[in-house]
């Protein structure tokens, strides 16, 4: 594990970050935008863990901020996923650009 | 060329190429299922790293849980055959652009930055006894406050979801 530079890890995690947040500027349907949020949520992840590994290597910080993370990652799209199937149901569909009234 | 290196790269190769055809796949159930790839593919980073307890964390919560939720929606919601509408050229252009200069700004930034080299081997012990010693500590460096505030998020959330959800009766409306 060593051998490979903490360096090149950040460039992967920075490189899925961006590819998420593409994602999420080019995508208009709410389920594909949830996707991207959820790889930019990973970009981080993997951070925290390659800093806890790499820098200081003694304690468990990372870990914990990972596992949170993750904890309310899954709440975000249980939340988001209720929010959608409420959305098509009043509008039969699911894309952003339909979703142009605030209350009905 | 040492084994675990070339591991690396040929997990970072899958996970970027994986993650790149989530977000650019024409259908949206190819789409949930490049996403199930490239969450496996981060997993598989974590065992690398040595972290078991997260990675398979990653696989029961993101795998087993949000890519399964994702796809019961993607069934509910559409019809999973047809293709997504293309996004409008301009806004593909302008993102990518944006998107590039963003990840080469950071590039340059982690190229000019000199982390302090700690390389301990093997130091910390990250069993899973370990972390939830501490994770459910009372002491300094316990974690047990935020524990108990996610438990409670996460009831929130559940109650939350099933009000959202919810089918009222059209006499109601």
């Amino acid at each position: 594990m060593n051998q490979v530079p903490l360096t090149h890890i950040l460039i992967v995690s920075a490189a899925l970050f961006f590819i998420g947040t593409y994602g999420l500027f080019t995508r208009r349907n709410m389920i594909t935008m949830l996707m991207s949020v959820e790889l930019i949520l990973n970009s981080v992840n993997i951070n925290f863990v390659a800093f806890n590994r790499y820098l200081y290597p003694e304690a468990l910080e990372g870990v914990f901020f990972s596992l949170f993370i993750i904890a309310i990652a899954a709440a975000e799209a249980a939340v988001a996923i209720a929010i959608i199937i409420n959305l098509y149901r009043n509008f039969h569909s699911i894309d952003v650009e339909d979703a142009d009234e605030l209350k009905f | 060329m040492i084994a675990s290196v070339v591991v690396f790269y040929i997990l970072a190769a899958f996970i970027l190429v994986t993650g790149l055809l989530a977000v650019t796949s024409g259908k949206i159930f190819r789409s949930a299922i490049w996403l199930l790839f490239c969450l496996t593919g981060v997993a598989g980073l974590y065992f690398w790293l040595g972290m078991e307890f997260i990675a398979a964390v990653q696989v029961v919560v993101y795998v087993g849980g949000i890519v399964v939720l994702i796809i019961f929606s993607i069934f509910l919601t559409q019809q999973t055959g047809k293709e997504l509408p293309a996004p409008v050229r301009s806004r593909t252009l302008f993102s990518a652009l944006a998107v590039c200069l963003g990840f080469v700004l950071t590039c340059l930034l982690l190229h000019d930055h000199t982390f302090p080299d700690t390389r301990v081997q093997g130091a910390a012990d990250m069993g899973i006894a370990t972390i939830g010693a501490q994770l459910l500590s009372t002491s300094e460096h316990g974690y047990v406050l935020p524990f108990e505030v996610i438990s409670i998020l996460l009831l929130a959330a559940m109650i939350g979801c099933i009000v959202i959800a919810i089918k009222t009766k059209p006499e109601d409306k």
